[in-house]
């Protein structure tokens, strides 16, 4: 297990260290720095402008420096909004977005497998049907067209909920969010589910378990659940990954401040900075739920940890 | 030679009759026909253009007796022709951004698994580096460093993460037909590399590669309209799905359908896409039913 976990590890760490010098190199070396989208400065000006931000240097020191200061977790200031370090922005929302993100995944998890056992126990049945369908319909629809849809609906319509905005310490506030942002996470989980379970049912074990005698109940918890599960744990990693970018436009559409609007704002404003420190804190974070689903994976499947 | 070429049309007829038969995409495939139509026929039919401003009928609800069918937005342009207009924008990004994303992975995949070796670890542990990052990022990074706006570099921020999944699907494919006897004959009758790959591992990708194109029109789609959505994509007075969409979001409250229509038109789209690519997949891989 130790050594399936270093490994893991091996491969994580090297792809993080890549896109942190990918995107530095990509955005450094691209042609329109942050100040050309303002009124033209006279050079003297540009040039002390290029002096403070050490967009002077040669690139090699630019990016030793910004290495040291990551190391130290300072992504530096940020170029279209003067008065924060991109440190700051990103604290702002983070909490946020992290709660957002968490309790999507959360009630995906809740949600999804439940209704995926459900359909595969009723297999060929109504309930089946529905469930199916049901899936394949939060599947197909996007984000941006299920939010405001929902909001349309439970907002407007009959009342129920707040419609956009955020007042700190009102949950009511992030229910149309995490359900939109859960919704095609519980769907593809649900089919997931269904169809590891069917396959798992159908296995020789579990007619051998049901020859001795043993009930539905009794097989389906004690021998059918945890291979049938597999599929849905290797599924978390990408599912976070996914609730992630989904973040960007439930924050939009809801109006929510967390620190995914930074990210689009700052490819707006060709804040280098903004957006460098953004993909790297999400990209470590997505990186580090993909671990830990292959972590506990490997601890489910020992199989698995033989490469 | 003329049974195998035989066998090979027999394939392909074979998959024509299959998909046929299959209710679900022949409805989608006609529905898809008649909406493509109808987005290059109509607009040009239409007295309005997608950026004219009609002053007497501002933010005009739809109806089908009114001057403006899917009524207007707060500018007085027609919902309609916008959204017809926005319909065609996403068929034409999606279409070429498919064939070259589908082109770069074909190649990227079936020479990683030709050439072997270090060549190929570096190839595909490049696309397994990107493949780990979310989508989004690749495109954010690239819409920061080439600026936004134009049609051309939302072609080449989404094509640039389309083509991975064919990468490695290609690769694996490849590296099956590889070990087949016939590759080996041709190797050992002296057909160079590149011969190999041209008269006898792409023809025999031809049924995934289609397969997968299919279903990455509408993952193209939906990357087109997202980031038009979030306003990295196509710009107004410019109209495409997700920018209509994002205009219909914030005015909800007093014009609902300025979101719901080109919502509808966005989930009829990728539904038909979806429902076509599903069937071919059936149609094509018999094993898959």
């Amino acid at each position: 297990m130790l050594s399936y976990a270093l490994r893991r590890i091996a491969v994580a760490v090297p792809t993080l260290l890549v896109i942190i010098t990918l995107s530095f190199a990509l955005q450094r070396l691209a042609p329109g720095g942050p100040f050309d989208q303002e009124q033209t400065l006279t050079p003297a000006v540009r040039a002390n402008l290029d002096r403070v931000y050490g967009l002077d240097r040669p690139l090699a020191v630019q990016y030793a420096h910004y290495l040291g200061a990551l190391a130290r977790g300072d992504f530096g200031p940020s170029l279209s909004q003067r008065d924060f370090t991109v440190g700051e922005l990103i604290g702002q929302g983070l909490p946020l977005s992290a709660t957002l993100g968490l309790a999507a995944v959360l009630l995906a998890i809740l949600v999804g497998i439940p209704a995926g056992i459900a359909a595969a126990l009723a297999r060929g049945g109504a309930t089946d049907y529905a469930l199916t369908a049901l899936a394949a319909l939060g599947i197909a629809l996007p984000t941006f067209v299920t939010g405001p849809a929902l909001a349309l609906l439970f907002g407007l319509h009959l009342h129920w909920l707040p419609v956009a905005g955020w007042e700190r310490g009102a949950p009511r506030y992030l229910v149309l969010p995490v359900v939109t942002l859960a919704l095609p996470v519980a769907a593809y989980l649900a089919r997931l589910t269904r169809a590891s379970l069917l396959e798992v049912l159908r296995t020789n074990y579990v007619r051998s378990a049901r020859a001795r005698g043993l009930g539905g109940a009794r097989v389906l918890w004690h021998h059918a659940l945890r291979p049938a599960l597999l599929p849905a744990v290797s599924y978390l990693g990408p599912a976070v990954a996914f609730v992630v970018t989904g973040s960007l436009v439930i924050e939009t559409v809801f109006g929510l401040p967390g620190s995914g609007r930074y990210l689009v704002q700052g490819a707006i404003d060709r804040d280098y900075p903004l957006v460098m420190g953004m993909v790297i804190v999400y990209a470590a974070l997505t990186l580090g739920c993909n671990l830990t689903a292959d972590l506990v994976y490997g601890w489910l499947d020992p199989g698995a940890r033989r490469e | 030679m003329n049974e195998a070429a035989a066998a090979g049309r027999g394939l392909w007829r074979d998959a024509a009759r299959r998909l046929g038969a299959k209710r679900a995409a022949r409805a989608a495939l006609v529905l898809l026909a008649a909406l493509t139509l109808l987005a290059l026929l109509a607009p040009p039919a239409s007295p309005w253009g997608y950026d004219s401003l009609d002053w007497r009928h501002l933010a005009q609800p739809p109806g089908l007796t009114a001057a403006h069918w899917f009524g207007t937005d707060r500018l007085g342009r027609d919902l309609f022709v916008r959204t017809l207009y926005g319909v065609r924008l996403s068929l034409l990004i999606s279409l070429l951004a498919s064939a070259i994303s589908v082109g770069i992975g074909l190649a990227w995949g079936a020479l990683a698994g030709l050439v072997g070796g270090r060549t190929e670890e570096g190839m595909m542990r490049f696309v397994d580096v990107l493949y780990s990052l979310p989508y989004l990022f690749i495109v954010i990074i690239l819409s920061t460093v080439i600026g936004r706006g134009s049609i051309a570099v939302l072609l080449i921020a989404i094509a640039a993460v389309g083509w991975l999944t064919t990468a490695r699907i290609v690769h694996g494919q490849t590296l099956q037909l590889k070990r087949r006897e016939f590759i080996e004959a041709a190797r050992a009758t002296g057909v160079p590399t590149a011969g190999i790959l041209v008269r006898h591992i792409l023809p025999n990708l031809a049924g995934t590669v289609v397969v997968y194109a299919t279903l990455t029109v509408p993952q193209m789609i939906l990357f087109e309209s997202f980031l038009s959505f979030l306003g990295l994509g196509v710009q107004e007075p410019h109209a495409s799905l997700g920018n209509l969409i994002n205009a219909g979001a914030q005015e909800m409250e007093s014009a609902p359908w300025m979101l719901l229509v080109p919502a509808a038109f966005l989930v009829l789209l990728l539904g038909c896409l979806n429902l076509l690519g599903d069937g071919l997949r059936d149609a094509l891989d018999p094993r898959e039913r």
